[in-house]
C-alpha cells in the first residue's frame, strides 16, 4: 500500500469488527530520533493466545469469504521493510495493542496520505464506533474525538455526509497547521 | 473557532429536516468492498467520491458504507447498491462511473447494467 493511512484504514477494521466502542490512533513522529510510530488500540473482544500467535499469518483469517487474511501482515512488512518492528498484543475481552514503529526517513517509509479520508471511512461504518485520533510531531499536537463532535451534533448522526465533510476538512486543516508549526 | 461554528451550523440545517426524514431516500445503501482487497484497488478514493458527490447533489440521507471483502478479490473495487432491498454489485468501479451510478441508479432507480458485475466488457 502506498500510504500508511492505507494500512490505518485496514487494521482498524479489524477493530471494528471485534466490536470495539473506541478506538484511539496514536501517531507520533520525532524528528531528532527519526521515528514515526503509530499505535491502534482497540477495547474489543481481543484475541486468545492462540489466535495472537497466528494474526501475522498472511494464511490466517477469521472472514469466511477468503482463506487468506492481509491487512495485519502487510503492516507489519511495512514496518520492518522500514528498518523499524512490529508488535501485538492483546487480551480477551479487553482488546487490542498494535504498534508498528518506523525509521521516519527511510526510503520505503511511505507517506501517511489521506488520514481525513481513512477516519471518514471508520466513522461511516454502521457500528459507530468512536474514534480517537492523535498527531504529534515533534511535541506539538492535533486531536480529533468523535465524542467531542457528538455533543455538539446533539441527535444528528456523525454519518451525517455534510457532517462527514466537516470532519474530513478540519483534520485536514488541523494536520496542515500542525505542519506548519514544526515549521517555524 | 470558525470551524466549529460551521459544524454547529450544519447540526441546525440538518435539525430543521428532520421533519422531512422518511422518504425514499433514507432506504437507500452504499456499500463499498473495503477489505484488503479494495483498498489495495483503490477503493477508498472511489467511496470518498460517492460521498462527495452525494452531498453535492443533497442526497444526504443515502447511507454510504464500508463492507467486509466479498470473495471477488479480482474484480475491485466493488460497490453494491441496494434499494429496498434489491441489490445490485457493480465491479472494477472507477471514478468515471460513479456520476453515472448515482444519476441513473441512486436517482433514476435504474442500474446502469454495462457496470454490473459480470456484464462489463
Amino acid at each position: 500500500m502506498n500510504e500508511l493511512s492505507l494500512h490505518i484504514l485496514d487494521v482498524v477494521q479489524n477493530s471494528i469488527k471485534a466490536k470495539a466502542t473506541l478506538v484511539e490512533i496514536i501517531i507520533d513522529e520525532n524528528k531528532i530520533q527519526d521515528t514515526y510510530s503509530i499505535t491502534l488500540t482497540d477495547n474489543g473482544y481481543g484475541m486468545s493466545e492462540e489466535m495472537l500467535a497466528k494474526v501475522t499469518d498472511p494464511f490466517f483469517t477469521t472472514r469466511t469469504t477468503r482463506d487468506v487474511g492481509l491487512g495485519v501482515s502487510l503492516f507489519k512488512m511495512a514496518a520492518e521493510l522500514s528498518d523499524g518492528s512490529f508488535k501485538i498484543s492483546s487480551k480477551l475481552n479487553e482488546g487490542t495493542i498494535v504498534e508498528a514503529l518506523f525509521k521516519r526517513s527511510h526510503v520505503n517509509r511511505v507517506p501517511l496520505g489521506a488520514i481525513e479520508e481513512t477516519i471518514a471511512i471508520l466513522i461511516l461504518n454502521s457500528i459507530g464506533t468512536d474514534i480517537y485520533y492523535k498527531h504529534t510531531i515533534d511535541g506539538n499536537n492535533y486531536t480529533f474525538d468523535t465524542r467531542e463532535v457528538k455533543e455538539i451534533l446533539e441527535d444528528i448522526p456523525l454519518t451525517d455526509l455534510n457532517v462527514i465533510m466537516w470532519i474530513k476538512n478540519n483534520i485536514k486543516d488541523g494536520l496542515k497547521t500542525l505542519k506548519e508549526e514544526d515549521q517555524e | 473557532m470558525k470551524s466549529l461554528d460551521d459544524l454547529k451550523k450544519i447540526r441546525e440545517a440538518a435539525q430543521h429536516k428532520v421533519i422531512m426524514r422518511g422518504g425514499t431516500l433514507d432506504s437507500i445503501k452504499i456499500l463499498v468492498g473495503m477489505g484488503t482487497c479494495g483498498i489495495n484497488a483503490g477503493a477508498r478514493p472511489i467511496m470518498t467520491k460517492f460521498v462527495e458527490e452525494l452531498a453535492k447533489r443533497n442526497l444526504i440521507t443515502v447511507t454510504v458504507a464500508p463492507i467486509d471483502c466479498t470473495g471477488n478479490c479480482d474484480n475491485t473495487p466493488i460497490v453494491k447498491v441496494v434499494i429496498d432491498k434489491k441489490e445490485t454489485t457493480y465491479g472494477n468501479v472507477t471514478e468515471k462511473m460513479i456520476a453515472k451510478i448515482i444519476k441513473e441508479h441512486v436517482e433514476g432507480g435504474k442500474p446502469v447494467q454495462d457496470y454490473v458485475l459480470g456484464n462489463k466488457k
